[in-house]
C-alpha cells in the first residue's frame, strides 16, 4: 500500500531560529563576477508586505547544469550550491544574491524553483520565477503558454539595474500563479 | 497581573473559534470526500485570511530542476548538531527526550542523507527569539534549533526537551498544544516539506486552529508521535517515534544515472 504523504503546518512566526543561517541567501559572495540580485516583496491580500515569510531557491547553474554540491548551509565562497534561503524584512521584501539559471535543457525557459513558507500559511506554496529575455523560450514554455496573460505575467521576473525582481503576491487580483506537482494531493 | 492578559485588540473567546471549527469539521463529515493535507483556507486560523490563494494551485509535471533537490552533507551538519541538550553551559531544564524516525518517499522508499531540520519553544513554552513576548522564563542553556542529515535507512534522531505549550494571540486564551517544527527535504525538491509534530494525548489539540485545520482526523493524526518505551532509555531520557512520508515519487536512481549521463 502507498503511504500517505505527513501534512504540512504553517513554519509560524520563529522559524528563523532553526531555519535562518549566515549567509542563507548569498548563493555567490556579494560583488562576484556575474552576482545578480533576485529581490521582491511577498504580498498579502490586502497588498500589506509579509513580514514574516521564507522564501526559497533552488536553481541550476548559468550553462543550466545542476549542482550536487553541498556546502549550502556553510558557505565556502566559491562552492555554487544552487539552494538559497532569505527571510523577508519588515516591508516584505527578500533578497538573494545569485547568478541567472541557464535553461536545463537547450531551448527551454529558464527559472527558478521557489517555495514559499509564511506565518499564516498553512503549508508551503510552489511557484517558478522565470527569467525574462528568452522571448522565444518563454512562448514555447509548456506552463506559460498554457495560461492567460494576466497570470503569466505573476510568474516572469522583471529585469532592473542589478538583476531580478519577482514579486509573491499570495492572494488577491494580481495573485501569483502557484503549482502542484503529480502525486499532491488536497 | 500577566501583561498578555490586556489585549491590544479585542480578541474573540475560544468558543466562537471553536464553533467555526465545528461547523466546518460538520462540513467535512458531510461531504464524502478524504482530504490529507491541511487548507489554507481556514478562517478560524485568523492570519491565514489574507495570507491564503484564492484559486486552485495549477497542476504542472515538474522539469528537471524540480525533479532533483538540494543536496546536504558532512560539510553542513556535525552529528552534535543533533543534540539540542548540549552546546551551552549546562544543562537545559525540561524533559529529556529522544525523537527519531524515517523520512520516506511516497513509494515507501528511505530518503538516504538528507536535512532534518528542526526548531521548538523550550520546556516553560519560551522561544529563543526575539519576537517571542510569552513571559515565561529563557533557559539560558537551551537555544531549541537543531539539524542532521538522515542515515541510509533514512532515519534522523534528535535528543531535546519537550517543549511546553504556548499563548498566542489568535484568540482570547489561545494555547498552542506542545511542537516540534520539523523541515525536511527529499530527493525532489517538490517534495519539500515544513509541519509540525505533536506529542500524543494532548488537551488542547481540540482548541488549536492550526492543528485542526487539517480536517481530516486520521490525516492530523499523521503529526503526532508515538510514545515508545525502546526509545526510551533506562534513567536518561523518554522517547518518541514519528515517520515522515514526503509527497509522490522522488527521484529514481535511474532518474540520477540518466542525469549523469546528460552531463549535469
Amino acid at each position: 500500500m502507498t503511504p500517505i504523504a505527513t501534512p504540512g503546518q504553517t513554519v509560524g512566526p520563529f522559524f528563523h531560529l532553526g531555519l535562518s543561517y549566515d549567509r542563507d541567501s548569498e548563493l555567490v559572495p556579494p560583488g562576484s563576477p556575474a552576482a545578480i540580485v533576485l529581490r521582491g516583496r511577498v504580498l498579502d491580500g490586502d497588498g500589506l508586505g509579509v513580514p514574516d515569510a521564507l522564501v526559497e531557491i533552488w536553481q541550476a547553474r548559468p550553462d543550466g547544469t545542476i549542482a550536487g554540491e553541498p556546502g549550502s548551509l556553510r558557505r565556502d565562497g566559491w562552492t555554487f550550491t544552487g539552494f538559497g534561503r532569505a527571510s523577508t524584512g519588515p516591508d516584505g521584501t527578500y533578497a538573494f544574491t545569485t547568478v541567472a539559471p541557464g535553461p536545463t535543457e537547450p531551448g527551454r525557459a529558464a527559472f527558478l524553483a521557489v517555495a514559499v513558507f509564511a506565518r499564516g500559511l498553512l503549508n508551503r506554496l510552489f511557484t517558478r520565477a522565470y527569467l525574462p529575455g528568452d522571448t522565444a523560450a518563454l512562448a514555447a514554455d509548456p506552463l506559460l503558454s498554457a495560461l492567460p496573460e494576466h497570470a503569466r505575467r505573476t510568474l516572469v521576473a522583471e529585469a532592473d539595474g542589478q538583476g531580478f525582481v519577482f514579486d509573491i503576491r499570495l492572494r488577491g487580483p494580481a495573485e501569483t500563479v502557484f503549482l502542484r506537482y503529480p502525486g499532491q494531493r488536497p | 497581573m500577566n501583561p498578555l492578559a490586556v489585549p491590544a485588540r479585542e480578541l474573540e473567546p475560544q468558543s466562537v473559534i471553536s464553533s467555526e471549527m465545528a461547523a466546518l469539521d460538520a462540513g467535512y463529515r458531510g461531504a464524502g470526500v478524504t482530504e490529507t493535507q491541511p487548507r489554507l483556507d481556514y478562517p478560524p486560523y485568523r492570519s491565514s485570511l489574507a495570507r491564503h490563494p484564492g484559486r486552485a494551485a495549477y497542476d504542472v509535471d515538474p522539469e528537471t530542476i524540480e525533479r532533483c533537490a538540494p543536496c546536504f552533507g558532512a560539510r553542513d551538519v556535525e552529528p552534535l548538531d543533533a543534540d539540542l541538550t548540549v552546546g551551552h553551559p549546562g544543562a537545559p531544564i525540561g524533559e529529556r527526550t529522544v525523537v527519531t524516525g524515517r523520512v520516506l518517499d511516497g513509494d515507501g522508499r528511505p530518503v538516504r542523507r538528507q536535512l532534518v531540520e528542526i526548531w521548538q519553544a523550550n520546556a516553560a513554552g519560551r522561544y529563543a527569539h526575539g519576537r517571542d513576548q510569552h513571559p515565561a522564563p529563557l533557559d539560558p542553556n537551551f537555544t531549541g534549533a537543531g539539524r542532521c542529515l538522515t542515515d541510509d535507512d533514512g532515519w534522523y534522531r534528535f535528543q531535546t526537551i519537550k517543549p511546553g505549550p504556548y499563548p498566542w494571540r489568535n484568540h482570547r486564551n489561545a494555547w498552542r498544544p506542545a511542537h516540534l517544527h520539523f523541515s525536511v527535504f527529499g530527493t525532489a525538491f517538490t517534495q519539500r516539506l515544513v509541519t509540525q509534530l505533536y506529542f500524543p494525548g494532548d488537551p488542547l489539540f481540540a482548541l488549536d486552529p492550526i492543528y485542526q485545520s487539517i480536517v481530516d482526523p486520521r490525516a492530523r493524526d499523521r503529526l503526532v508521535a508515538a510514545y515508545d518505551h525502546d526509545v526510551t532509555s533506562h534513567e536518561w531520557a523518554t522517547g518518541y517515534r514519528w515517520d515522515i512520508v514526503l509527497t509522490g515519487p522522488g527521484q529514481t536512481p535511474l532518474d540520477a544515472e540518466a542525469q549523469d549521463g546528460d552531463g549535469a
